[in-house]
């Protein structure tokens, strides 16, 4: 996988939402029908590298977010690709019936990129953390919902999703984070990635936390001799199914790990598939049904059980159930 | 566009009665739906189809026609009506209208019926969805242009105005809003549900260029559209004003007629009146 080592505490540390704005900015010079559309939030949804770049293909509509989704149906509709940036709490938040009437069930070709997701917002505070838009865009039929792990991931996503037709999601957040893939690492949209080998537990996890998981992991092994498989399921929607099923069958147990609301995210999902095709114990690491609050990132993953050491307690506590 | 002549103007006319006849006798097959807000628009809608926009019934992805959008999608009957009636697609069709299966949804939808040009049905997006085309055709220095049919009480939305603001930043002179000011909505008269009054006082203050005229009146709707595209620089939106179930005696006016269609009593009545009406235009002629 041509992954950096993960150990090592010396990795970059930079926020997934500058993979974007890198990955849209050659976006737009691969194909010009390829545009920005910005509710007054260009700097914080890295927009103005592509604003720069391409001053023609960017438009600014300041804030009104519904008409970010349905004006992007419009454009759509006579040819072009608009990206539309804001933070993923009002885009999708606010704007959910027109995402899923404009560019669902009317099938435009609309990408949503939702900023500043999950509580590691930080001070902001709830207002602004968005833990309930993988539900609410997952659920939507024809709709591809994408969870990058790193920014170097969220570059390469904004470039597929940019060059394959349909309504589409990507999430990402604010925060610096660990880059621990590589330009050599690959990326599919809908296929899974296994980052590490392991047959007691399988730790599925999406966005910044998949570093956490590949830490909980690591400390398992070395303190608990329980070894993780670790899988990167950055495709919520449509969900790489056989890679779920595999982890299930070679483990045994799952532990789902997200920054999202444990109710009807991608752990909800992976619980879907397991419970048709290959039940399993599953433990959920994420938000349990409260809402977030204003704080370092750091401390708010934390306190709301996303830890590392949160996400071990998971994993022995579905060892334990799958041995019993 | 070339003149209308008079001769043209009473096969409009013409038009409008078969898009009502149309209308009636698809809401009377549905058992639902709305019915004076297509009667009332079935003027506009002849006017639209038969001389004002650029389009091919026969090739509806042509990709310079004229974009004609419903905002107002509760109004389809009217949309479905006109277009079976200018060649899209056989009359016959209309009676399969909220039926499984059928192309006719109840509100319209892009991806089933090609010619309808956006999906609608929510109200306050159809003008939203307008300005993205009409800035896509000014970026490609693409010549067709926006229509947007709208009702008054979709006026009531926050998406409308958000639109509306940003057709005047951006100068689309290539939409053209039109307003079914029929006065009514679902739960009574426009002004006591919420007022929007004075409206062309509104879309003037928000740097658009503002048409009025009888939308009932063919003639003065199409010479009224001819003015209003003529404008360089400014979106323009023509208040349409409409009586509600225009052509249909018993329903005119009546905002109980909003969202119901007629029993077959009332659908003989109306088709009656409607074919006597024809009777009228022909002899005139």
């Amino acid at each position: 996988m041509h992954l950096l080592d993960y150990r090592a505490g010396d990795l970059k540390q930079v926020p997934t939402r500058n993979g974007f704005g890198e990955g849209l900015i050659e976006a737009g010079t691969l194909d010009r029908n390829v545009l920005g559309i910005c509710a007054d939030l260009s700097e914080s949804t890295r927009f103005e590298g592509f604003k720069k770049a391409h001053p023609d293909q960017y438009i600014e509509i300041g804030v009104s977010e519904q008409l970010l989704v349905a004006m992007a149906g419009g454009l759509a509709s006579v040819g072009k690709i608009p990206w539309i940036a804001s933070y993923a709490m009002f885009n999708p938040g606010r704007s959910w019936e027109q995402v899923r009437t404009i560019m669902a069930l009317n099938e435009t070709n609309v990408k949503i990129a939702g900023a500043h997701a999950g509580v590691s917002v930080g001070p902001d505070g709830a207002t602004h953390q968005a833990i309930e838009d993988i539900a609410i865009m997952r659920v939507i039929p024809h709709m591809t919902v994408v969870v990058p792990c790193d920014s170097v991931q969220t570059k390469k996503a904004t470039l597929a999703l940019s060059a394959r037709w349909g309504p589409a999601y990507l999430r990402f957040g604010r925060e610096k984070s660990a880059v621990f893939t590589t330009d050599e690492t690959p990326f599919e949209i809908g296929k899974a990635q296994i980052f590490r080998e392991g047959s007691d537990v399988a730790i599925v996890a999406c966005g910044i936390l998949v570093y956490n998981a590949l830490l909980a992991a690591d400390a398992l092994s070395r303190n608990d001799g329980i070894e993780c498989r670790v899988v990167n399921n950055h495709t919520v929607k449509p969900m790489d199914e056989a890679a779920i099923v595999d982890a299930a069958e070679r483990c045994g147990t799952i532990v789902t790990v997200e920054e999202h609301q444990k109710h009807a995210g991608m752990g909800s999902r992976v619980a879907e598939i397991l419970a048709q095709r290959r039940p399993v114990p599953i433990e959920f690491v994420g938000v349990e049904d409260t809402f977030g609050q204003s704080g370092d990132p750091v401390e708010l993953i934390e306190y709301y059980g996303m830890g590392v050491s949160a996400i071990e307690e998971a994993a022995r506590r579905a060892y334990a159930r799958k041995s019993k | 566009m070339p003149t209308l002549t008079s001769q043209g103007l009473t096969e409009l006319k013409l038009k409008a009665n078969d898009v009502r006849q149309g209308i009636i006798r698809s809401l009377l097959s549905a058992g639902s739906g709305h019915s004076a807000g297509p009667l009332d628009m079935s003027d506009v809608f002849a006017a639209l189809y038969g001389h004002l926009i650029r389009h091919d019934p026969k090739d509806p992805q042509w990709p310079d026609r004229d974009r004609l959008l419903l905002s107002c999608g509760h109004i389809a009957p009217v949309r479905y009506s006109a277009m079976a009636n200018f060649g899209y697609f056989p009359v016959e069709e209309l009676l399969t209208l909220r039926k499984f299966g059928t192309r006719l949804q109840g509100h319209p939808e892009r991806v089933r019926l090609p010619g309808v040009e956006t999906t609608s049905g929510p109200l306050g997006e159809g003008l939203a969805q307008g300005v993205g085309m009409a800035y896509g055709a000014k970026l490609d220095a693409k010549q067709f242009r926006v229509w947007v049919v709208t009702s008054d009480a979709e006026h009531q939305c926050g998406l409308h105005w958000e639109a509306v603001l940003t057709g005047a930043k951006f100068h689309l002179d290539n939409l053209t809003a039109i307003v079914d000011r029929n006065f009514i909505q679902i739960d009574g008269s426009t002004e006591d549900v919420m007022p929007l009054e004075p409206l062309a006082e509104k879309y003037r203050s928000f740097n658009w260029e503002v048409f009025e005229c009888d939308g009932n009146d063919i003639a003065q709707f199409v010479e009224t559209a001819e003015r209003a595209t003529a404008v360089k620089d400014k979106p323009q939106v023509i208040i349409a004003n409409t009586v509600p179930g225009k052509g249909v005696s018993f329903m005119e006016g009546d905002y109980t007629w909003h969202g119901k269609p007629p029993n077959a009593q009332q659908a003989e009545e109306a088709l009656s009146e409607l074919a006597q009406a024809r009777q009228g235009i022909a002899a005139h002629e």
